[in-house]
């Protein structure tokens, strides 16, 4: 009774000549077989595009989140870059570079305060390790007297004053940075002859009155009479020097009573100061190296990250907390945008559209909507590294990942944040999608 | 969501000649069941050929099952027994996937409610019709204008559905329908929203798309619509009648 079988195909077939094909079998099975269907490249990047920007403002108030988690973290990676940079920088300058090796003291009230350890021939034995720029091994003397000027031209200027004094050998001048003004350093020369001469400090030059010396003008040292070669105007490594009066070990050792030296200052290359920390012990004293005391700069990466993980960690864990409230955001209003778009999810699977034609743009529109908060929070993450650097006038360091590291966060936190609402769109049933949605 | 998409193979229809022509749809024994408390048995037994160039409309009260034949016939769902071939291919054999293909490239939908997207041109939603056939974007667009020609309206290529009338976005609609040559074209309620003039024209227009060979099964309350079809079938509880 419910058996229509209408036939009438035939006659129509002239009329619908453009359709006869459609009517063989083998053309059927021919288009059946044809291309599956693909969704383009090209046309997903359109279709997500078009669907992002149907809703501007909302798309711009979804991103916001993200936006906000990638900037605090670019700005945090960034600003804690900068200033670690910054404290490193200062470092470098002059500690970065400089060993010291001290004798330790023995026991306290002995009137010999170093062990009886360290060579004064430091420069032979030290000079030749790679990554040395120069050294030198210096000894205060105890007691050395009073120090006052011979009274030559001037008496009403004769002084006696309390100056320490060191014994030294020639590399020290190099060794602690120092310049001279006037006149010269004492040489290997003058050390080898055990010459009674000094170097004195500018501070102790204007003190006695000294500043001229093609006069040769003497000094005393308790008794004994030196002869001043030199006026030390700067030591960047050790400013006592500039008030004080230098002497060759050698003639220390005849008329002073010095016998060893305190400690011997290194400058090395930048970088080489651990190296050199640990092989100046052994190249001073093979047999005692262990009784010296080592002072060398902290290893730099070390300082650097320290100070980076104290910045770091709060502001990371905010950044990271904003980028999932970001997420769920996405997720949210992707979710929703799924619910009001019900109609057109029907609509696009009778247009052929499969499961996965559905998931892949939502997915897509999810991730572009994190590549564009990642992009404008990485812009506004430099921009405030650089406005911070700025005002501290420090120079701005950033890390060449981070800017394109960025845009990458950002668009995983959109596909992750899209992946549910995209199963959901992917699971309506195109009968109830077009149902509910006109 | 990669079901079996094993090869549509067009199978030996019943009674058929090697030189007869395919019909575009038939319907052999086709039952629906819903699984709901109790079963609703929206199709009984539902035998129906359609030959190509037919208008054919199905016409009956609601809730009589024409929605669900709809539904069936358009591939988006399943009957629970029975064979339907469409253009010879048995749709039972499909995957998910390759009914969603064949859906997109031998069946255009016409709905009541247009069903236009708000946020894309007239052009655009159109060309959405070819989207999932992976035609690209130059030759996509020469068919739609050529599409919009067809229903007469080439003047609004760049408009947005909101500034179109009734009868226009109805006919955008037919438009997309007609993109990608399908066997056919599946119109529910085609005149459901439109006043007196402009279901007119889309009756005019579909009587012209007959005349150029397209197939048309239209389900409408409208007597008036009905008439304008050259054959006619009432559903009523789940069965189908010829109306001679």
């Amino acid at each position: 009774m419910a058996s229509i079988v209408h036939r009438s195909g035939r006659a129509r077939l002239g009329r619908a000549g453009r359709r006869t094909a459609r009517d063989s079998r083998a053309a059927a099975r021919d288009a059946a077989v044809a291309a599956r269907p693909r969704f383009r490249f090209a046309d997903l990047v359109d279709e997500t595009l078009a669907g992002v920007f149907a809703r501007p403002a909302r798309a711009a108030l979804t991103t916001l989140g993200t936006v906000l988690g990638i900037a605090s973290l670019v700005a945090t990676l960034g600003i804690s870059r900068t200033a670690g940079s910054q404290i490193v920088g200062r470092f470098d300058e002059l500690a970065a570079t400089q060993v010291t090796v001290a004798a330790r003291t023995t026991g306290s009230g002995s009137s010999q305060r170093a062990a009886a350890l360290l060579p004064w021939d430091v420069e032979s034995r030290i000079d030749r390790l790679n990554g040395v720029v120069a050294s030198g091994a210096v000894a205060e003397v105890n007691n050395p007297g009073t120090v006052r000027t011979v009274p030559l031209r001037d008496p009403e200027n004769v002084t006696e004053r309390l100056v320490p004094v060191y014994a030294s050998s020639v590399g020290l001048l190099e060794a602690v940075r120092g310049e001279i003004s006037v006149g010269r350093w004492f040489d290997s020369g003058h050390v080898e002859r055990r010459d009674r001469v000094a170097v004195i400090g500018a501070d102790v030059a204007a003190q006695f009155g000294i500043d001229r010396l093609d006069a040769q003008p003497g000094i005393f040292i308790g008794d004994e009479l030196f002869t001043v070669i030199g006026i030390l105007d700067a030591a960047a490594r050790d400013e006592g020097l500039v008030s004080s009066i230098v002497v060759p070990y050698t003639s220390a050792q005849d008329r002073l009573e010095v016998t060893r030296p305190e400690r011997v200052v290194i400058e090395t290359d930048i970088g080489a100061a651990q190296l050199i920390a640990e092989q100046a012990p052994i190249a001073l004293a093979p047999n005692g190296a262990e009784a010296l005391k080592v002072t060398a700069p902290r290893d730099p990466t070390r300082t650097k990250n320290a100070v980076q993980d104290d910045v770091n960690q709060l502001f990371l864990l905010l950044g990271l907390i904003s980028l999932v409230v970001g997420a769920i955001g996405i997720a949210n209003v992707t979710l929703v945008t799924v619910m009001e778009r019900t109609g057109e999810i029907g609509l696009r699977r009778a247009l052929g559209a499969s499961r996965r034609h559905i998931a892949m743009q939502f997915l897509s529109e999810s991730m572009a909507m994190g590549l564009v908060g990642g992009i404008i929070g990485a812009t506004v993450g430099i921009i405030t590294i650089v406005s911070v650097a700025g005002s501290r006038q420090w120079t701005p360091v950033l890390d060449l990942w981070l800017p394109l590291a960025a845009p990458v966060a950002g668009a995983l936190v959109g596909l992750v944040a899209g992946l549910y609402p995209s199963i959901r769109a992917a699971r309506m049933e195109p009968v109830d999608a077009l149902r509910a949605g006109t | 969501m990669t079901a079996v998409d094993a090869d549509p193979t067009p199978v030996e229809v019943p009674g058929d000649h090697q030189d007869e022509p395919t019909p575009v749809v038939l319907l052999d024994q086709v039952c629906r069941v819903f699984p709901t408390e109790p079963p609703v048995e929206a199709l009984r037994s539902i035998e129906l050929r359609v030959d190509s160039s037919e208008y054919v409309a199905i016409i009956g009260p609601s809730g009589s099952g024409k929605s669900t034949l709809l539904n069936v016939l358009g591939l988006l769902d399943r009957p629970t027994s029975g064979r339907y071939l469409l253009d010879g291919i048995d749709t039972a054999e499909l995957g998910d996937a390759a009914r969603a293909a064949e859906r997109g490239r031998r069946i255009g939908f016409v709905f009541q409610s247009f069903h236009l997207l708000s946020y894309r041109t007239v052009e655009e939603n159109v060309g959405l019709s070819e989207l999932y056939l992976g035609t690209n974007r130059k030759d996509r667009r020469r068919r739609a204008t050529e599409a919009l020609d067809r229903v007469g309206l080439s003047h609004r290529l760049g408009f947005e559905p909101i500034r179109l009338s009734g009868g226009e976005r109805q006919r955008v609609a037919i438009a997309r329908a007609l993109l990608g040559e399908p066997s056919l074209l599946l119109c529910d309620e085609p005149t459901g929203n439109l006043d007196t003039a402009n279901t007119e024209s889309v009756l005019d227009l579909f009587d012209e798309l007959r005349e150029q060979g397209l197939t048309i099964l239209v389900i409408t309350h409208d007597s008036e619509v009905a008439e304008r079809a050259q054959r006619r079938v009432r559903m009523v509880d789940g069965r189908l009648t010829e109306v001679v």
